[in-house]
């Protein structure tokens, strides 16, 4: 499904300087597998997950992505959204004035449109909107209100997982989709993605901590230090770093 | 690149750019009392008004241009300017659409008005003005039957003088400012409402201008006036063609409303704005006011600011009657090198007034936009309130956005609010846009016209699918 050979990525800082970020990535991703990546702040999880998304503010400098034996660099952002894959922000966007719904069906309708398939209308869109927003724990009114807007961190992040399950993704990248939810959001963000895994559809989740895994429990865990992956490991990985923290693998 | 991308969506062509060739009476270029003799007589009009043109052509003599707005452009020189030019007609004028010059009205087609469609479907009544005469007026006899009176400036003039006579120059007297002054000596049409007591105008009203002569200035007069207890809600269009040299347009609209009336005023402005080099475009030197003279009166402005060179205009509401309310929505967007100055006064002088103002300013490319604003409450205004919010959105790094708010507090009671923000539009946004699928096209005229639906909301159903298409149009070529 995804293939990362060697990505090496880097941002141009404030001061104009260049900053490498990822030093050489290689993952390999198959079809039903959900991958977690962890390690401490600034060791590059999140420029990983924006850089397959397609976020122009980083440079590939080298290496190579195939998505579906495509090369995945060479597409746009919403080409790649087109082909299925989804980013769950850490930071999820407010847009004020753009109604939730609208927002919700324009983008539904624009990946349907790019694969050839038709437009939702109005009638099966709500009826589609309204059975997921039950599975992730959302009232209604959401929908009614600005994109994100005056939304609560943990309503964000319940709104990324309804985008998540309306458009279908065939790989889903969730950065710290954990962060800063108390537990009844991180069960239903759970639940949301527990319901999205299939055989023919992968997941990665990126995240500091274990209490997440525990709900999301992943078959190949990764440890992410200074742009590299200095270990691959089953779910007991996990358990490993939560007791040692990161620094026993820096020095290895 | 997202920046290049905003750029060609920027710098789409400005589609109204035709010219029609018609024979037309044209005065010589300049300005003296013979010529503003000239265009009276031409007009055939009444002592009254003759007087007004030279006291106003006497004072303006010995005004200056304004230079404190945050707009540059070369010197004008008003005795290039030709002052009177109108379609030649067969003598007595168009009787119905039937009669119109079929290229005038070819002209309407193109800019997406045609007359008879238009007006039965939408059941709007259109004054339709083609340089400085009006040509056609649709609907006037159903109009009629309402007692509305609605018509050309110089209908009016000959037929409801004592109208006329009563309001004119009572809103904005000529003394007011250069433009104003200007436009008094020498306005050559314009539009004319007038709504009887307790009326409910039974359609809403609108007037498309365009500037088609070159080297023509446009100095058009409107008047509404609202009876007590009436209501009308009046739609103004404006567009222009292309032209190397700049035009000035400097129009003057009063509005009166009495009693319980209240007025709808929208304007969606298009003038052509100039090319990307900001070669041409027409300035747009507008005084527009409203005076909320009876209780309970309500006087409010939607504009839609799209086009123009220079946009210089300040939509405001003088708040006279006790319990009466002023509001200003607008949205100005400036791309290339287009330059607006422009935001609104509200002036409390009568208990419990209350006055909204919510103006979002957008700049693209080399543009600069620039929010304006006077509050003031007069010590007679008890009870005053204002709720100020003007957000401003940059699209590209080498416009400019500025805001010149001042308020004027005279009675303790009053109660004034202020907000104001300022943002560059995101790249965080455009990616969560795009990462959802969306191409960035329609990601920023999504973003755009979130961040102006407060003021979409305002406009009449059809004027505000019609502004947002506009806006797609104006952005086209324009984030960075």
């Amino acid at each position: 499904m995804l293939s990362i050979e060697n990505l090496h990525a880097s941002i141009q800082d404030d001061k104009q300087q260049i900053k490498n970020i990822l030093c050489g990535i290689n993952l390999q991703i198959n079809p039903g597998e959900v991958h977690a990546i962890m390690g401490p702040n600034g060791s590059g999880k999140s420029t990983l997950a924006n850089a397959l998304a397609g976020r122009e503010d980083y440079q590939i400098t080298a290496g190579k992505v195939e998505f579906d034996h495509k090369d995945l660099l060479a597409l746009t952002p919403e080409e790649r959204a087109a082909r299925g894959l989804f980013l769950a922000f850490q930071y999820p966007v407010e847009i004020p004035g753009v109604n939730n719904m609208y927002f919700l069906k324009a983008a539904v309708n624009s990946i349907r449109k790019q694969r050839n398939l038709s437009q939702l209308d109005a009638i099966d869109f709500l009826k589609l909107v309204k059975e997921k927003m039950q599975e992730v724990g959302m009232d209604e009114k959401f929908l009614h209100r600005a994109v994100n807007e005056g939304f609560s961190g943990g309503e964000k992040k319940r709104n990324e997982i309804l985008q998540m399950l309306m458009l279908e993704p065939r790989l889903a990248i969730l950065d710290e989709t954990d962060s800063g939810l108390d537990i009844d959001a991180l069960q239903a963000v759970a639940k949301g993605v527990n319901s999205l895994r299939s055989k023919d559809r992968s997941i990665i989740v990126v995240t500091h901590y274990q209490r997440l895994l525990d709900y999301i429990v992943p078959d190949v865990i990764h440890v992410m230090v200074k742009g590299q992956i200095i270990k691959s490991g089953g779910k007991e990985l996990a358990l490993e770093l939560e007791a040692k923290g990161y620094g026993w693998l820096e020095c290895a | 690149m997202s920046n290049e991308y905003i750029k060609q969506v920027v710098n789409k062509n400005y589609e109204y750019g035709f010219v029609t060739a018609i024979e037309s009476d044209t005065f010589a270029p300049g300005l003296s009392e013979e010529i503003i003799r000239k265009i009276s007589a031409r007009k055939n009009e009444p002592d009254f008004m003759l007087n007004y043109r030279l006291q106003a052509y006497r004072h303006w003599l010995t005004m200056k241009s304004p230079e404190w707005a945050h707009v540059h452009y070369p010197e004008i020189d008003f005795q290039k300017i030709i002052y009177y030019s109108a379609p030649k007609v067969k003598k007595d004028g168009p009787k119905s659409l039937e009669e119109v010059d079929p290229k005038l009205l070819e002209t309407y087609e193109k800019l997406g008005i045609p007359l008879h469609e238009r007006a039965k479907l939408a059941g709007v009544a259109v004054d339709a003005v083609f340089d400085s005469v009006s040509v056609a007026t649709t609907f006037k006899e159903k109009l009629a039957e309402a007692g509305v009176i609605f018509c050309s400036f110089s209908d009016a003039v000959q037929n409801h003088p004592e109208l006329i006579e009563t309001y004119l120059g009572t809103v904005v007297p000529y003394r007011d400012n250069f433009f104003a002054a200007l436009n008094a000596a020498v306005f050559s049409d314009g539009s004319f409402v007038y709504i009887p007591k307790g009326v409910r105008c039974p359609m809403e009203l609108s007037t498309y201008f365009r500037i088609n002569a070159a080297n023509t200035g446009q100095f058009e007069r409107t008047l509404i006036i609202a009876d007590e207890g009436s209501y009308v809600s009046y739609l103004e269009g404006c567009t222009a063609p292309m032209r190397d040299e700049n035009q000035l347009h400097a129009a003057v609209v009063e509005l009166v409303a009495l009693e319980n009336a209240q007025i709808k005023y929208s304007t969606v402005q298009n003038w052509y704005p100039g090319d990307e080099e900001g070669r041409g475009g027409i300035y747009n030197f507008v005084t527009k006011r409203g005076a909320c003279r009876g209780k309970n009166s309500k006087i409010s402005w939607t504009q839609i600011e799209t086009g123009s060179a220079i946009t210089w205009k300040y939509p405001s509401v003088v708040l006279q009657g006790d319990n009466s309310v002023g509001e200003f929505y607008s949205v100005a967007l400036t791309n290339h090198r287009q330059q607006a100055d422009t935001g609104t006064k509200m002036i409390h002088i009568g208990k419990n007034t209350r006055s909204t103002i919510i103006s979002k300013g957008i700049s693209a490319g080399f543009g600069q936009n620039t929010y304006r604003g006077l509050v003031r409450v007069l010590p007679t205004a008890i009870n005053a309130r204002n709720y100020t919010q003007c957000d401003s959105l940059l699209l590209s790094d080498t416009c400019g956005a500025h805001t010149f708010p001042t308020i004027n507090a005279k009675n303790p009671t009053a109660h004034i609010e202020h907000e104001a923000s300022t943002s560059k539009i995101g790249e965080d946004q455009l990616f969560y846009c795009r990462q959802r699928g969306l191409n960035q096209e329609d990601a920023v005229t999504m973003i755009v016209n979130g961040f102006c639906k407060k003021v979409f909301n305002e406009l009449p159903m059809e004027f505000a699918v019609e502004a947002q298409k506009l806006l797609e149009v104006s952005l086209e070529g324009s984030v960075g």
